[in-house]
């Protein structure tokens, strides 16, 4: 990764961009993410009563060193990513895969470094702004509204939403309260209103793993046609058929850092020979 | 795992010889991720996502008892079984009744306003550290999560008005042209609230102990606030030092709660309000309402994090 460090020469002139290389969305510059979770001092006292007080009565340097713990999670990744792209993110669990879309996203802090991005890009996690108590058609309307849609946005996009779903094939459920869903009526209604929205960028984390195999086949065809409106697509998955099938490139990222960065094949080939037997 | 760790694939770069990043990303327009907005942009922003304000305001509030076989009866339920507790205990057992005349919509208007400002405190203190998740996924001004809480409690206070006015005319209070002045009073105390709320979200977004702290405070608060009986009838006897009666006097729940019976009941006179109670009224409305939202503002991009 060490080439990427020794390029600030020729600053007198603008680099010219090559014609055929399209305009970059997301740029992320030597980006370090570290975590603090307070409360996990010491492995043995972690959150007892007396651990708090003497988190409390220690100010400052103190106070930093007993009570916080830090994970780095992300080590020195760059990479730039350009419109019409679709990324796939690999590696194990814990490697920082999340970690890394939330910082590009804008909701976690960086530690060292930069992200720049072209617009505000989104994660596609709208679950979080739905009410299970609310019947589905609510939570379309609620769902299109917290993604910043406008009213009548949602209004023209609403029939298509609830087809794409596919949640009214075995009645009129979108009536109901979202309880009453089961677990995989309830992903495809929320992968259908996160993905109704036009995104520049748009962060996908693991959200294929859900629905049958037939919702699974229209949730990439879906992807594919984002791509296709000049947006990029970064795609978490630990499912490598469903990266093959969505994403031409791929980063792999292990203990944090980026271990590889190029076409699908090339970095799957190495990805499975890593994990090897676990498949 | 560490078995293979030994012998990492050399990273694979396509781009050689890439421009400085920074240069690369001023040359196409790209911003960095995650910055706060100006104070003008932040309102612009929080304008645009006004109908998702409004909508999770809404959502929350229909949410809230849809469990319930009574279902949306609750809203009016709740705050009458509260003002009959308080009722039972101050009007029949502490016979404060006599201090007051009209003493039911009295208590009745005071515990509903209170409430009114209390729940939006405890709301606005979970408004970011209960919606992590929320604020974790999307993006929007973070402002519109207390502001949508004052609003649910808004909308809650509206059920409750309902209510209070039956028992007004139950209680033989004659409707007057003053009732039009619950108007502003409740404007200018959903404006404090909404204030509040933000102050009380940012607190509680960095410690999240206070929503473990805020009942006692508001406890309080309410009891020094003459939510059930009057302050004046209380303390005429008593001879409580200057500066003990400038704050009772200018408490904002007080104010509030004095403006809207003044409004209410006609038996509450222009002369039982504190003195300059609407020039009160409007300074903690503005005070609290830009106050609160510049403070809130400051913190735009740490909300949620770390």
């Amino acid at each position: 990764m060490a080439e990427t460090t020794a390029t600030t020469t020729a600053t007198d002139h603008p680099a010219p961009t090559p014609t055929h290389t399209p305009a970059p969305t997301v740029i992320v510059d030597e980006v370090d993410i570290v975590y603090r979770v307070h409360g996990a001092g010491s492995p043995s006292g972690r959150g007892s009563a007396t651990a708090a007080l003497t988190r409390i009565l220690k100010r400052g340097k103190a106070r930093e060193e007993s009570g916080v713990r830090k994970v780095h999670a992300v080590k020195k990744v760059s990479f730039t990513a350009r419109k019409g792209e679709a990324i796939g993110l690999i590696g194990t669990n814990g490697s920082g895969k999340s970690t890394l879309l939330k910082a590009i996203a804008g909701l976690l802090p960086v530690e060292n470094g930069r992200i720049f991005t072209d617009g505000q890009p989104s994660l596609l996690g709208v679950n979080a702004a739905l009410m299970n108590d609310l019947t589905g058609e609510r939570n379309v309307r609620l769902g299109g509204l917290a993604m910043g849609m406008s009213p009548q946005q949602v209004q023209e996009r609403y029939q298509e939403i609830v087809d794409f779903s596919g949640i009214n094939e075995k009645g009129d459920f979108i009536t109901l309260p979202m309880r009453t869903y089961s677990s995989g009526m309830a992903a495809r209604l929320r992968f259908s209103i996160g993905s109704a929205k036009d995104h520049d960028v748009l962060l996908i984390d693991e959200a294929l793993a859900t629905g049958d195999r037939s919702f699974q086949k229209r949730s990439e065809a879906r992807i594919r046609e984002l791509r296709k409106r000049a947006g990029t697509v970064f795609l978490v998955s630990h499912n490598n058929k469903s990266i093959r099938d969505t994403c031409e490139r791929v980063l792999w990222l292990e203990h944090g850092e980026l271990r590889m960065d190029g076409p699908t094949a090339d970095v799957l080939k190495e990805y499975e020979r890593f994990t090897g037997g676990k498949k | 795992m560490s078995q293979v760790l030994d012998a990492p694939p050399a990273p694979h770069r396509p781009a050689a010889a890439a421009p400085d990043p920074a240069e690369l990303a001023a040359l196409h327009g790209l911003t960095v991720s995650g910055a706060r907005p100006t104070l003008p942009g932040y309102v612009r922003q929080l304008w645009q996502r006004r109908h998702f304000i409004t909508a999770f305001a809404t959502a929350k509030l229909t949410a809230q008892y849809s469990q319930a076989k009574l279902g949306q009866v609750w809203q009016v339920m709740t705050p009458l079984l509260n003002a009959a507790v308080y009722y039972f205990i101050f009007g029949l057992l502490m016979n404060t009744r006599h201090d007051v005349p009209d003493y039911v919509p009295f208590l009745v208007t005071g515990v509903f306003i209170f409430t009114f400002t209390q729940s939006s405190v405890m709301a606005g203190t979970r408004a970011i550290a209960g919606n992590l998740g929320l604020v974790r996924a999307l993006h929007f001004p973070r402002a519109a999560l207390p502001i949508s809480f004052s609003l649910q409690q808004l909308q809650q206070l509206l059920f409750s008005m309902g209510a209070l006015v039956v028992i007004l005319l139950c209680f033989g209070v004659p409707p007057t042209l003053s009732w039009f002045l619950v108007v502003p009073v409740l404007v200018l105390q959903f404006m404090f609230n909404t204030g509040l709320a933000l102050v009380m979200a940012r607190l509680g977004s960095k410690t999240p102990d206070i929503a473990q702290l805020m009942p006692f405070v508001l406890r309080t608060w309410m009891y020094v606030s003459g939510v059930m009986w009057s302050i004046d009838a209380v303390l005429k006897d008593q001879h409580l030092p200057h500066v003990l009666q400038v704050l009772l006097e200018c408490n904002p729940a007080a104010i509030y709660i004095d403006l809207m019976r003044f409004a209410l009941i006609d038996s509450f006179h222009w002369d039982q309000l504190p003195h300059l109670a609407w020039a009160w009224a409007i300074g903690w409305a503005l005070l609290a309402g830009v106050g609160g939202f510049i403070y809130f503002w400051k913190a735009e991009e740490t909300y949620g994090r770390g």
